[in-house]
């Protein structure tokens, strides 16, 4: 099933889900390394280049996965999970969506208001343009530490949310990691739905 | 007639010498160019490295060089110049650019304090043009580069030229940034002489 039911996750919120979930742990790595620790200056180099450039998808899958998490429905919480359980893996989901958008824009606001004025060239193919903002190196810190903060503060809320669901996969043992790995293990929840009831 | 033509150019010294030398005396006669002459500070050492989609690209200049040439009044081929520069001395836009460039990434100045070029050939390609071939060494590697002359100005005591150049910088070790840069530098080089 491509579409999410009532009972589980379709194989698009999943594919998207793990793509998505991949990319920013890797942008999270290439993101400290490149900007925390002492390497060899080709290699930094090229580190931001490779960053800006999966970052650049990982944006574009973003906004996808943003729109259709808008327009598609979410399967029914499981019964295993308390209503303060569900309000904050909600407001946690919604933390997740909005900071997949926000973290890579101010990324490539950085990169435009920076006076280095070193070209996006998207896994060199094609060059990216400079959003439309002020260059100066005021501008280019302010970004880099909005960057930077709503990054971190995202590591944040990715460490909850992942947290809880292994908490709920190792030491609840229902179907909510499950239900995000298989789209049959929608079914899967069913059977503890149908259990519960 | 030809020379008179020409006489608002600035002529190189090195062609009058058969053709032109009887129609002005205030042109450059090849045997009063000929002699050493030692590369002024006050010369200008400037590159580019184009950037993809356009844009400046990185540009700058390096400030601490040295070098003397020889022009040689019997046979031009003969002539030949000597140049050092100091990479560590190279001014851009921005610090962080000339630390960069600084760096192991591009010049490696902790580890190679010059770049040098040796001349091997210099050859005559027109009444104020010539074309040198030498040996360039950067990041110790040398290989075999050409750059194009021109002479701007002349007078008793110092002679110029503007000297353009384009070398790739992959075979030195600094392809750091390609292709976001290109491989290829162009060197333009506003060179004054003054005689030794
Ligand atoms: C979801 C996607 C992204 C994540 C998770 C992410 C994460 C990070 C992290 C953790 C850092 C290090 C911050 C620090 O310690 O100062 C960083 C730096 C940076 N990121 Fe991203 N990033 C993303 C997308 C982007 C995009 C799309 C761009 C540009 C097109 C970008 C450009 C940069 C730049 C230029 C820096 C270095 C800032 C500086 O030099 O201070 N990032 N990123
Ligand atoms: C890498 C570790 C991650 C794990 C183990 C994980 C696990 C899960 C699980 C099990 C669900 C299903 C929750 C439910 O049944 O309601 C889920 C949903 C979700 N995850 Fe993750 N996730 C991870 C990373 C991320 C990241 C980095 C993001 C950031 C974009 C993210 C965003 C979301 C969103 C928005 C939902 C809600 C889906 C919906 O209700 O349509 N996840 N995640």
């Amino acid at each position: 099933m491509l579409r999410n039911s009532d009972r589980g996750f379709g194989a698009i919120t999943i594919a998207l889900h793990w793509t998505i979930a991949a990319l920013i742990l890797g942008l999270m790595l290439i993101g400290f390394v490149m900007r925390r620790m002492e390497i060899d200056p080709v290699l930094q180099f090229s580190l931001y280049q490779w960053h800006k450039s999966f970052g650049f998808t990982a944006l574009g899958l973003a906004i996808l996965r943003t729109g259709w998490w808008l327009v598609e429905r979410s399967p029914q919480p499981l019964p295993s999970l308390s209503a303060v359980e569900h309000e904050a893996a909600r407001l946690t989901h919604r933390m997740l969506i909005a900071s997949s958008l926000l973290v890579p824009l101010s990324g490539w606001a950085v990169a435009s208001a920076s006076t280095l004025d070193i070209p996006s060239f998207y896994f060199n193919l094609v060059v990216i343009p400079h959003l439309p903002l002020p260059k100066s190196e005021a501008w280019e810190a302010f970004w880099a530490f909005a960057h930077a903060m709503l990054a971190y503060v995202m590591l944040v809320f990715v460490a909850i949310h992942t947290a809880a669901a292994l908490y709920h996969h190792a030491v609840r043992r229902d179907a909510v990691l499950r239900r995000m790995l298989r789209s049959e293990a929608g079914a899967g929840g069913a059977d503890i739905v149908a259990k519960g009831k | 007639m030809i020379a008179i033509r020409q006489l608002p150019l600035v002529i190189l010294p090195l062609a009058l010498a058969a053709t032109a030398a009887p129609a002005v005396a205030r042109a450059p006669a090849l045997a009063d160019a000929a002699g050493d002459y030692r590369i002024a500070r006050s010369s200008i050492i400037h590159f580019n490295v184009p950037q993809v989609g356009g844009g400046g690209g990185i540009a700058g200049q390096f400030t601490n060089f040295s070098g003397a040439f020889r022009i040689d009044g019997r046979n031009v081929a003969r002539s030949s110049v000597e140049f050092t520069l100091y990479p560590d001395s190279v001014r851009a836009r921005e610090r962080r650019i000339e630390e960069f460039l600084r760096s192991s990434a591009v010049f490696d100045t902790a580890n190679f304090q010059t770049v040098t070029f040796r001349s091997t050939r210099v050859t005559q390609t027109g009444p104020d043009t010539a074309t040198i071939e030498g040996a360039l060494t950067a990041r110790g590697k040398t290989r075999r580069e050409r750059f194009s002359v021109a002479l701007t100005d002349w007078n008793r005591r110092s002679i110029s030229f503007t000297i353009r150049g384009n070398i790739r910088r992959a075979p030195y070790g600094m392809d750091v940034g390609t292709p976001i840069y290109s491989n290829v530098v162009s060197f333009d080089m506003n060179i004054t002489g003054v005689r030794r």
